[in-house]
């Protein structure tokens, strides 16, 4: 990848069982420019994870293009894929680390699966963890930690693979407000320090708000809006849009 | 203190006969546990693949296998075959036959339960990593699973130790045959050797399972609660 850009076009997906039929997305573009902290945001059932998860391929569109820095990953085969993958980190609302492992071996495996020597990976983890503010829990395994703490240790792990772009499903969503605060501010400082692109998606205003410059609105698997954060926000065009600015105040 | 009847156990080699009755028990059932680890784990990995066919067909195994007693079900591989098919089969390894298809249908639905409590998204967030579908098999799944798995089977392991007391029903001399014949034999000299020869059963039984299902505990306690 040379750059770290996001292009979608035109994408669609359909989920189908026995009965139903539920199109997730419908005809979502989307242009994320380089070094963007770009904000998703929709009620529940409204595709994000679905629109992110088609990002890396975790999930294939039915149609349309996914474009990451020029990189058309539909045309990619499977191993171009994997190392592609290994630029663009993901994290999730429930963490996923594994339970087994303490942290420093956490942070250590993505660099383990890509061949790096001991001394190497246990360096540049250790490194990752003081980053992430988590430098003395190192040893600690992640059920003695908290939603917070965990949440840094899988930022550190993805951070591992030195990543053009940064990919976070509802990062945030299992935590308290507190947390949320500072886990966002990690990830502006990762921002501001290694110019990742990162794309937020979440249900809550106030994390787009704190975070974000640009926010795209999905609704029923459709963008209905997307422009810049204070725009959108004083002055929201569609009805979905308002709709969560609604339930955006009472919340606070 | 009452007669216990404990020294018929010293007289001649009867301790020595119930050890070898005990050893025939544990033969039996380390085949079977071994056949049963083998076979129930691609039982358990079918038993989560599309195939809708092979599902319905271990579903109906496992099912059998839980309606039946393994009585009946030793009776049908041993009595049963001679009967209609004109097999002769030895009787332990009839019971080999029958143990093992009950524990490949037990040991493959633990598998299956392991398998699918898996979270998809552990199986994501390593592909998203850029892992291969090999890497996220060896290194994700199959080690959890195990986790999981191991406690469980060592569980059934000892539940089929205790159950092939069963073969003697038929003609297998396993321990609980060989102390019958004991207690008949000494019935007029020892009249409560009955106690003293159960007794030592129990403990023989207790020796071999107890550290089985210690070992399950420590496991459990250990891979959960780091
Ligand atoms: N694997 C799947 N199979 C069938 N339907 C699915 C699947 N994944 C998602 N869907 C459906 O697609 C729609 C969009 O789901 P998606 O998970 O993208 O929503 P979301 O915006 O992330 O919601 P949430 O905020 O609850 O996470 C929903 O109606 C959902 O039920
Ligand atoms: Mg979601």
């Amino acid at each position: 990848m040379e750059t770290t850009s996001i292009e979608i076009q035109h994408l669609y997906k359909t989920y189908s069982s026995q009965n139903s039929q539920v199109k997730a997305l419908r005809d979502v573009s989307l242009s994320i420019p380089e070094h963007e902290i770009f904000g998703v945001i929709g009620l529940s059932g409204a595709g994000k994870s679905t629109l992110v998860r088609c990002m890396n391929l975790l999930e294939r569109p039915d149609s349309g293009k996914v474009i990451l820095g020029g990189q058309d990953l539909l045309a990619l085969n499977k191993k171009q894929l994997r190392l592609c993958r290994q630029k663009i980190g993901m994290i999730f609302q429930h963490f996923n680390l594994l339970e087994q492992l303490n942290v420093l071996a956490n942070v250590c495996f993505p660099l383990e699966i890509r061949g790096i020597p001991a001394r190497r990976r246990k360096e540049k983890a250790m490194d990752l963890l003081q980053k992430v503010g988590l430098a003395d829990k190192a040893k600690a395994y992640p059920s003695q930690l908290s939603g917070g703490q965990k949440q840094r240790v899988a930022i550190a792990r993805v951070l591992a693979n030195d990543p053009g772009i940064l990919l976070c499903d509802e990062a945030t969503s299992a935590l308290d407000p507190e947390t949320t605060k500072t886990i966002l501010d990690l990830l502006k400082t990762i921002h501001n320090t290694m110019g990742i692109t990162i794309v937020i998606i979440t249900h809550e205003m106030a994390v787009v708000r704190d975070i974000c410059t640009k926010v795209a609105v999905l609704d029923d698997g459709a963008v209905q809006e997307c422009g810049n954060v204070a725009e959108v926000f004083h002055a929201p065009k569609s009805k979905a849009a308002r709709r969560l600015l609604l339930m955006g105040d009472k919340e606070e | 203190m009452p007669n216990l009847g404990i020294e018929v156990l010293f007289r001649g080699t009867n301790l020595l006969r119930l050890l070898g009755g005990l050893w025939v028990a544990v033969r039996i059932s380390l085949i079977s546990t071994a056949i049963s680890i083998f076979f129930g784990l691609m039982v358990g990995m079918l038993m989560v693949s599309k195939n809708k066919f092979l599902k319905l067909i271990f579903r109906l195994h496992l099912e059998i296998v839980r309606i039946m007693p393994q009585m009946v079900l030793l009776f049908i591989a041993y009595f049963g075959t001679t009967r209609v098919f004109g097999w002769n089969l030895p009787a332990e390894v009839s019971a080999v036959i029958v143990f093992s298809f009950w524990g490949i249908a037990e040991i493959g639905d633990l598998v299956r339960g392991a398998l699918i409590s898996i979270p998809v998204i552990q199986r994501e967030s390593a592909l998203a990593l850029g892992m291969t579908q090999y890497q996220v098999y060896l290194y994700i799944i199959l080690p959890q699973t195990i986790r999981r798995l191991v406690p469980l089977t060592i569980n059934f392991i000892t539940r089929l130790i205790k159950t092939t007391s069963l073969v003697m029903m038929i003609g297998i001399v396993e321990v609980l045959k060989v102390s019958q014949q004991i207690i008949e034999a000494n019935r007029r000299t020892s009249p409560n050797a009955a106690f003293g020869v159960f007794a030592a059963v129990f403990l023989l039984y207790f020796l071999i399972c107890w550290p089985i299902s210690s070992l399950a505990g420590y496991l459990e306690k250990r891979w959960f609660q780091p």
